[in-house]
């Protein structure tokens, strides 16, 4: 009798081994998968640029400032290498292209033009796509962590081969600032 | 309840409800073959058999395009058919729209659902399939004209959760089953007069169509009493606790329960009923499309029998959640 309860406890230990084991691996290739998405979404902001800068080219010539510092800040990000470059650059570009949404905003040529209005509403929502997908991102890496760091199996993880995911941050100090708004002009 | 506890319920509830419909219509091919047997002779349960098949086959046709059906009811048409025919200021609102469902597919980590539209003037909207990869989601127009694009974000994540955990499944079988027994009823009573007043006819001449008449009775009577019933059944398994869930987890998708609540703010206000979706589908929606009082009620009784939350204190709730996700001052 005690040599069967042993054999059931010793074939739960195995089956939680397995379960958990398979779990961790699912959700290392989920994270992984959620750091392409976020690759995706940010040569989708590559490709969109020159567009708009044609577009508006055009409407903003004296503005050629802001137009050359959006393209020298795409063409930097292109050559990033690794996350941490890649975060930096990536965040000037942000930087870049916030203010010439802003200085557009000043020409009502460009404002009522129907071609430019769709092109701001994808740069919009590759924005957006970007940091949805650093979000989800951020989501599936901590409850990964989570799962690595927590009684018993944080006695294991590591030994298995199980690393803890870096999470996505703010590494530009430039984007953690409050922005600064200027309601005189209305 | 976390994710997979609300994926697991709505699959049970699902087969739940399949069962049930099955089961409902063999009780009435067991009535039909008492009486039938009975009056007739005979030893085949023709009812029997013929109910257990188109039970099970109507309710498998419903969970595999229950989505089309509904979709089909509402009169609703894809995104990418109304583009080609859009003005540029109307496609800029609809390249709008798939863009925030897009982002908000990205923010769940699902596979982008395709978009409707319905043509209605009311604000409201509805998701609906069978789980990530196989649902859709459709607006009305007239929330398409009313929201700004943070609104429509708040709407989307509310509909891109109810997909993420798996409510669509549950309400598409429910909406496509029970919409389809309402249907009958609503038919039935509508035939009332002029069935009854036949059948009379025809029971003073010859006895030919008794049988028939009975039949026809019987299902008829069946029908009338088990629509509120049904409606009271469907009004409970999809409870108000799933549209509270829906908008809290919507939020964490956005990030921004406020462009939630202000949506929520901007339905409310628009009082008109939304024709396009009848009484079977009313449930999907994100508000009660048929503006029921019973909706607006608190307390237990509307709890088990109401569809929708009032809107009042899902807004409440949207404003709270906004407040103490205030952002602190210093970092931990």
């Amino acid at each position: 009798m005690p040599g069967l309860v042993l054999l059931v406890l010793v074939i739960l230990v195995v089956v939680w081994a397995i379960a958990s084991y398979n779990g961790l691996v699912t959700m290392r290739n989920q994270v992984l998968n959620g750091w392409k998405q976020i690759d995706v979404q940010l040569k989708r902001r590559h490709d969109l640029i020159p567009n708009l800068v044609n577009t508006v080219r055009g409407a903003m010539d004296f503005e050629r400032d802001t137009l050359t510092s959006v393209m020298e800040a795409r063409a930097k990000a292109l050559t990033a290498t690794g996350p941490a470059d890649a975060a930096q650059k990536e965040g000037q570009l942000s930087a870049a292209l916030g203010r010439l949404l802003a200085v557009a905003e000043n020409y009502p040529t460009l404002k009522s033009n129907e071609n430019v209005k769709m092109l701001q509403e994808e740069l919009a929502s590759t924005e957006n796509k970007v940091g949805f997908a650093r979000q989800f991102y951020n989501d599936i890496a901590t409850r990964f962590n989570t799962r690595q760091q927590v009684f018993p199996m944080n006695l294991f993880a590591s030994g298995l081969g199980f690393k803890p995911a870096e999470l996505f941050e703010v590494t530009n100090a430039a984007e953690r600032e409050v922005p600064t708004v200027d309601l005189s002009r209305k | 309840m976390n994710l997979f506890e609300q994926q697991a319920a709505n699959r049970r509830r699902t087969w739940l409800v399949m069962l049930a419909f099955v089961a409902f219509l063999l009780l009435l091919g067991f009535g039909f073959d008492a009486f039938f047997l009975s009056q007739v002779g005979g030893f085949v349960p023709i009812g029997s058999i013929v109910a257990l098949g188109v039970g099970s086959i109507s309710a498998l046709v419903s969970y595999a395009s229950g989505d089309k059906a509904v979709l089909l009811s509402t009169g609703a048409v894809p995104i990418a058919d109304l583009l080609q025919s859009a003005s540029e200021a109307d496609a800029l609102k609809l390249r709008q729209l798939d863009n925030v469902v897009d982002e908000m597919a990205i923010a769940a980590g699902l596979p982008k659902p395709p978009v409707y539209i319905v043509p209605d003037p009311d604000p409201n909207a509805f998701a609906t399939g069978r789980g990530p990869g196989r649902s859709s989601i459709a607006v009305t127009r007239g929330l398409l004209d009313t929201l700004d694009r943070e609104e429509l974000q708040g709407v989307i994540g509310h509909e891109m959760s109810h997909i993420r955990n798996l409510d669509v499944r549950l309400m598409t079988i429910v909406a496509a089953l029970v919409g389809g027994v309402a249907l009958l009823s609503d038919w039935a009573r509508r035939g009332m007069w002029w069935g009854g007043g036949r059948s009379r006819r025809r029971g003073d001449g010859e006895g030919g169509g008794g049988i028939a008449g009975v039949v026809f009775f019987a299902v008829w009577i069946v029908a009338i009493i088990l629509a509120p019933v049904l409606a009271q059944l469907l009004a409970m398994m999809v409870s108000r606790q799933r549209e509270y869930l829906a908008d809290a987890s919507g939020a964490e998708l956005t990030r921004n329960p406020i462009g939630l609540a202000h949506a929520l703010e901007k339905i409310d206000e628009a009082v008109a009923p939304t024709r396009a979706i009848n009484r079977g589908s009313a449930h999907l929606c994100i508000a009660d499309p048929l503006g029921r009082s019973l909706n607006l009620k608190e307390g237990s009784w509307a709890d088990a029998f109401a569809s929708h939350p009032p809107m009042a204190a899902r807004i409440a709730a949207l404003r709270a959640m906004a407040f103490e996700k205030r952002p602190a001052t210093s970092p931990p």
